[in-house]
């Protein structure tokens, strides 16, 4: 099958790649790209471990396939943050780390993702609205008591 | 996964031109019921024609006492609407609780009803509340379009471009989810309309139904009481490692009661 060509926003940067239509996001970004921050812990579309943000709506990268990112701004928990060397964090992964919200860390990119994306729909989010939120996003290790203190005080509201 | 070519159209008729003229065809909306199918090989189309770039399939408009929804509206767009909020809470509602915040981003109308899973959610509104199905052809009513399990009215290359759905007087949705997936492993669809009272359950058996008895008994009176005494038949129903089918037959009087004191 001919590659097709795709351009999209990159964590801040435009690139411009030729991919099999049958490409997955998370491939896409895994292998094409090395962006190895994205996870897969499924092949359910269940667990959450590869969620990204492409056009500002966090999504399963496993559960999109590459060519559906054109022209799209695409968000990888390698471009949360400025890229400075010793930088400063993204407010999220800076709750994350104040909050004990990680263990093992295999869950977190995607955990991460998704709470920016519920925080910026939902700046002061209540337990419940968290916890439903992080449906889509499985943690072995946590028990995800942590995770959601991380949520809300990622969102601004309280600590 | 099998390879496939990739179709961009911008208009319905591009789209339909496009699975025409395509050897096993397939329509992508948001890939939340395909791509997991082609990952495990159970779907293996030779082209794909996205839908992400028909304008005409998007928004959602309140119009004549009904609330018509494109078909490439995503779940999270239903949740957060302003006009189905007033109109159809309970829709809202329902859209809310389909999976999980990612699978609501990319999942569509028009894909659920066309993919017709049996524990999916958006059968039991479209049935409960009396909708009709816009296609590229025609107009489908929801009790003659949901016709078994993975099944529809529609044809081979048939593009469904919105839901039409009428204001209900009241209604509300109460499901039994599973744990993990969120599927309904019984949905209860209650509405008190102009035509009268509708329940419509998923997730019991292979398709949505309605519940007969139950319709009149709240026809008589709109309490949950009313219910009290209708036994659903175990007969046709599901049974699996979730539920078993009498389990599932006697959630469904559960779902339909709380749904009704919801109504309230
Ligand atoms: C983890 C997970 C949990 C889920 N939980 C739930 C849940 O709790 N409740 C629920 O209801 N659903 C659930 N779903 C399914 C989800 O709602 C899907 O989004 C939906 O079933 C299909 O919509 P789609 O837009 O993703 O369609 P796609 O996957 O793109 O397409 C599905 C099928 O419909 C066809 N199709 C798409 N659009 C049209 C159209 N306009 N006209 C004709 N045919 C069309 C496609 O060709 C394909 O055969 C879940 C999915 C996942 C992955
Ligand atoms: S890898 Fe599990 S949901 Fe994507
Ligand atoms: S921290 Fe280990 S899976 Fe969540």
């Amino acid at each position: 099958m001919p590659t097709i060509a795709l351009t999209l926003t990159l964590n801040g940067k435009q690139v411009s790649a030729e991919v099999e239509p049958n490409t997955l996001l998370v491939d896409f970004l895994r292998e094409g790209r090395g962006l190895t921050g994205t996870h897969v812990g499924c092949d359910t579309s269940q667990c959450g471990a590869c969620v990204v943000l492409a056009g500002g709506r966090s999504v399963k990268s496993c559960t999109m396939f590459a060519f559906e990112t054109e022209g799209l701004e695409v968000v990888t928990i390698e471009g949360l943050a400025p890229a400075v060397v010793g930088g400063e964090l993204h407010p999220m992964q800076a709750a994350f780390r104040e909050h004990h919200g990680l263990q093992c860390g295999f869950c977190t990119p995607g955990m991460v993702l998704s709470a920016v994306d519920l925080v910026r729909r939902h700046p002061n989010p209540d337990e419940a609205q968290v916890r439903h939120w992080l449906e889509g996003n499985i943690c072995r290790c946590t028990g995800y008591h942590n995770i959601v203190k991380a949520v809300q005080a990622g969102g601004g509201g309280g600590s | 996964m099998q390879p496939f070519q990739i179709h961009r159209p911008s208009s319905v008729a591009e789209a339909l031109a496009a699975l025409r003229g395509a050897g096993e065809g397939k329509l992508l909306a948001g890939g939340q019921s395909l791509i997991p199918v082609m990952k495990l090989d159970l779907a293996e189309p030779t082209d794909l024609v996205s839908l992400a770039g028909i304008d005409a399939l998007r928004g959602i408009r309140s119009e004549g006492g009904r609330v018509v929804i494109g078909a490439a509206v995503s779940h999270a767009e239903v949740e957060a609407s302003p006009d189905v909020a007033a109109a159809i809470p309970a829709l809202a509602r329902l859209a809310g609780a389909i999976g999980d915040a990612q699978v609501r981003n990319r999942g569509t109308l028009g894909g659920s009803v066309a993919h017709a899973d049996p524990a999916a959610d958006y059968p039991a509104a479209l049935v409960g509340l009396g909708a009709t199905v816009v296609t590229d052809r025609r107009e489908i009513g929801a009790d003659s379009f949901f016709t078994g399990l993975f099944e529809t009215a529609l044809v081979e290359d048939e593009i469904v471009t919105a839901v039409s759905f009428p204001v209900p007087e009241r209604a509300a949705y109460a499901k039994f989810p599973n744990p993990a997936s969120k599927f309904a492993i019984v949905g209860v669809m209650v509405a008190a309309t102009g035509q009268g009272v509708r329940v419509a359950v998923t997730g019991a058996g292979p398709s949505v139904f309605r519940v007969a008895e139950m319709e009149s008994a709240l026809a008589d009176g709109f309490r949950p009481e009313a219910l009290d005494g209708i036994a659903v038949s175990s007969d046709e129903l599901f049974g699996d490692g979730d539920a078993s089918a009498e389990y599932r037959a006697h959630l469904v009087g559960v779902m339909a009661r709380r749904a009704v004191a919801e109504c309230a």
